[in-house]
């Protein structure tokens, strides 16, 4: 099972930190951040879940983080530290070393993740061949020996396979098995299971938890899917609209949440054992970029929302040592809100 | 989602081009083409460059299997020898195109920016000027002679291809196995040539095979307006010249270079259009 929250309060330096993160467009003069002061991190061995609608920021946060923005935008503030490095002003050589090193990643959609034109077995190898210098033969024995650790059978045969001979659940197989192939101290996945069936989605998380339990592997996990947050991960950051909402250990978020966007999606997961009820949704729509509101970015769609103080721009509260929050309201003791039913 | 390059692996693709009788044949006439550029010497019935004046315009025999010519030399033999030239002319200048067009395709693709509209302006001027004129421009400079054509040609296809290697490019650097490509620490010029490169070998592919065609075509109006190969060498452009200058003494002997030009171009085409429609790309209208 997940490794609780226990051991967080031996403060050593986080594996990941993000600290202030502002993606913009660049040229909009007045353009508020898609991502805008983002703050959170990541420790050693922690499975941290980035969650938010489509559009909330939370795949470009995942994105910058290794330095794979689309050129269209930028990093226009903040720091990312990863093991002591700065990734945002590190040199490109130090940036190479570290992608597919330490730090591992895995994207949405597996089917067009792989190179159509190598066997899955090079492209695995390709990760050893570029950080340890094997030599192409012994590369693709590891990367038989990774096949087989990701749970495909026949691995040796399989080497030799290319991608489009392979489902969707077998190539994301894949894709984990390169992300790992240099023993990385953290991984990035960016909505793993997103585009697989719900069958084949468990199984992947069962992987990624073996892998984690026994690779001592950090997860940085970006999903939509509250049900995976709660099964998987120790901390939760939750995003809206660019803004870091609320960022939490992830069962407290389930039973105490901090703020009203939070308590907002909660409310909307619909529940086993209660037919015939209507769905709860959150009324109005996601800000589109450009036309995020200037106070709190939530405040069109908050039931809570009180006019002359959530118009004004909120600032990251701290609530206790490992729970923040955006919500000036709740920050101050003035908003209580109520949580999932314990039992 | 889905690209067209997912079949193109090169077994399967050489498979279905030696299925289609077409293309079938027209890759054995390469393989006896390139055969005879290079054998050439082992194969000629007489020396291509032996005259016997006294033997002028010998109509078609045993001994001269496809006649003489003005200076009686053996009209099979010179064909032979051109063969070379018409094997070794489209891979220069193709070469030559590639060499340019390819690097500054796949940076543009990738880049886009300033790097792309400056490389795309160049372009749009080269292929402003109709190819013959402007390799006329090029050999004015240069001078006559063989490989002077041959880096005109060459220059002046460059922009076609620079254009079908930059548009291939955008649109696979948006698929995110490049992205994936450089989350693993691959460098930009390995994901260009490992990665990118190989997913747009169809288009390619099929590009170089058809301007292979035309480049033989410009060598041979080059060599027959004299600014390409120069005697005692022949080519079928200027044996063609040869031919028609002659042509009331000895009608025939046009028939040979064109046919052997008609042949090769044919052939080229036909290899170019199969490899399109065995890796499931359609010329759109």
């Amino acid at each position: 099972m997940t490794a609780g929250p226990a051991q967080r309060s031996d403060a050593t330096e986080p594996l990941l930190s993000v600290e202030g993160l502002t993606i913009d467009l660049p040229g909009g003069s007045r353009q508020p951040g898609l991502v805008e002061d983002v703050t959170f991190e990541v420790r050693k061995g922690q499975a941290v879940a980035l969650i938010g609608e489509s559009g909330c920021g939370k795949s470009l946060t995942s994105m910058a983080i290794l330095g794979l923005l689309p050129a269209a935008v930028r990093v226009s503030a903040g720091a990312i530290r990863f093991d002591g490095v700065d990734l945002l002003t590190c040199d490109r050589r130090q940036l190479r070393r570290i992608r597919g090193g330490p730090v591992g990643m895995v994207f949405q959609e597996p089917m067009s993740s792989l190179n159509p034109t190598m066997t899955v077995g090079d492209q695995i190898a390709e990760v050893r061949r570029l950080h340890l210098g094997e030599r192409r033969s012994v590369a693709l024995k590891q990367a038989g020996r990774l096949l087989s650790r990701v749970g495909i059978p026949n691995a040796e045969r399989r080497l030799r396979s290319y991608p489009h001979e392979m489902s969707g659940g077998m190539q994301q197989r894949v894709m984990i098995a390169a992300a790992i192939a240099c023993d990385p101290k953290l991984l990035i996945a960016d909505e793993p299971t997103t585009a697989l069936d719900v069958t084949i989605q468990a199984e992947i998380l069962e992987l990624l938890r073996d892998l984690r339990r026994d690779l001592d592997l950090a997860v940085l996990l970006v999903t939509h899917d509250l049900g995976v947050v709660a099964d998987f991960c120790d901390d939760v950051v939750v995003m809206y609209a660019g803004h870091v909402a609320e960022r939490t250990p992830v069962d407290r978020l389930f039973y105490d949440p901090r703020h009203p966007y939070s308590g907002a999606l909660l409310a909307a997961v619909p529940q086993a054992g209660r037919a015939r009820s209507s769905l709860t949704v959150i009324p109005g729509r996601v800000p589109s970029a450009g036309q995020f509101p200037e106070g709190c970015r939530f405040e069109p769609r908050c039931v809570h929302s009180v006019e002359d103080f959530c118009r004004r721009p909120q600032a990251d509260a701290v609530i206790d040592d490992e729970r923040h929050t955006r919500c000036g309201r709740v920050a101050s003791g003035d908003l209580i809100l109520k949580g999932a039913v314990r039992g | 989602m889905t690209m067209a390059t997912r079949s193109a692996r090169p077994r399967h693709v050489l498979r279905s081009i030696l299925r289609r009788p077409s293309s079938a044949v027209a890759v054995g006439f390469v393989v006896v083409l390139v055969f005879f550029a290079i054998a050439g010497p082992l194969v000629y019935p007489h020396d291509p460059e032996a005259q016997d004046l006294g033997n002028r315009f010998a109509d078609v025999s045993l001994t001269h299997l496809l006649g003489t010519d003005e200076f009686g030399r053996d009209v099979a033999s010179r064909i032979i020898q051109a063969s070379r030239i018409a094997v070794v002319a489209p891979l220069i200048s193709v070469g030559v195109a590639l060499l340019i067009g390819l690097p500054l395709g796949l940076w543009a693709g990738v880049r886009r920016g300033v790097v792309d509209s400056v490389a795309g302006r160049l372009a749009d001027t080269i292929l402003s000027l109709p190819a013959l004129v402007g390799a006329l421009a090029i050999v004015a400079v240069l001078g006559p002679g063989l490989v002077n054509a041959m880096l005109a040609i060459g220059i002046i296809f460059s922009p076609g291809l620079f254009r079908v290697v930059r548009g291939a490019t955008m649109a696979v650097a948006e698929e995110t196995f490049v992205d994936s490509a450089v989350a693993i620490g691959s460098s930009t010029r390995r994901t260009l040539w490992v990665h990118i490169l190989p997913n747009i070998a169809a288009p390619l592919l099929v590009q170089v095979t058809i301007l292979m065609g035309v480049a033989l075509l410009v060598e041979a109006s080059l060599s027959f307006i004299g600014l390409g190969v120069q005697p005692p060498d022949a080519s079928w452009g200027s044996m063609l010249k040869a031919a028609y200058t002659n042509q009331f003494h000895s009608p025939f002997s046009v028939v040979p270079p064109g046919i052997a030009m008609v042949l090769t171009v044919l052939a080229f085409n036909t290899i170019g259009d199969s490899i399109r429609d065995a890796v499931g790309l359609r010329r759109r209208t």
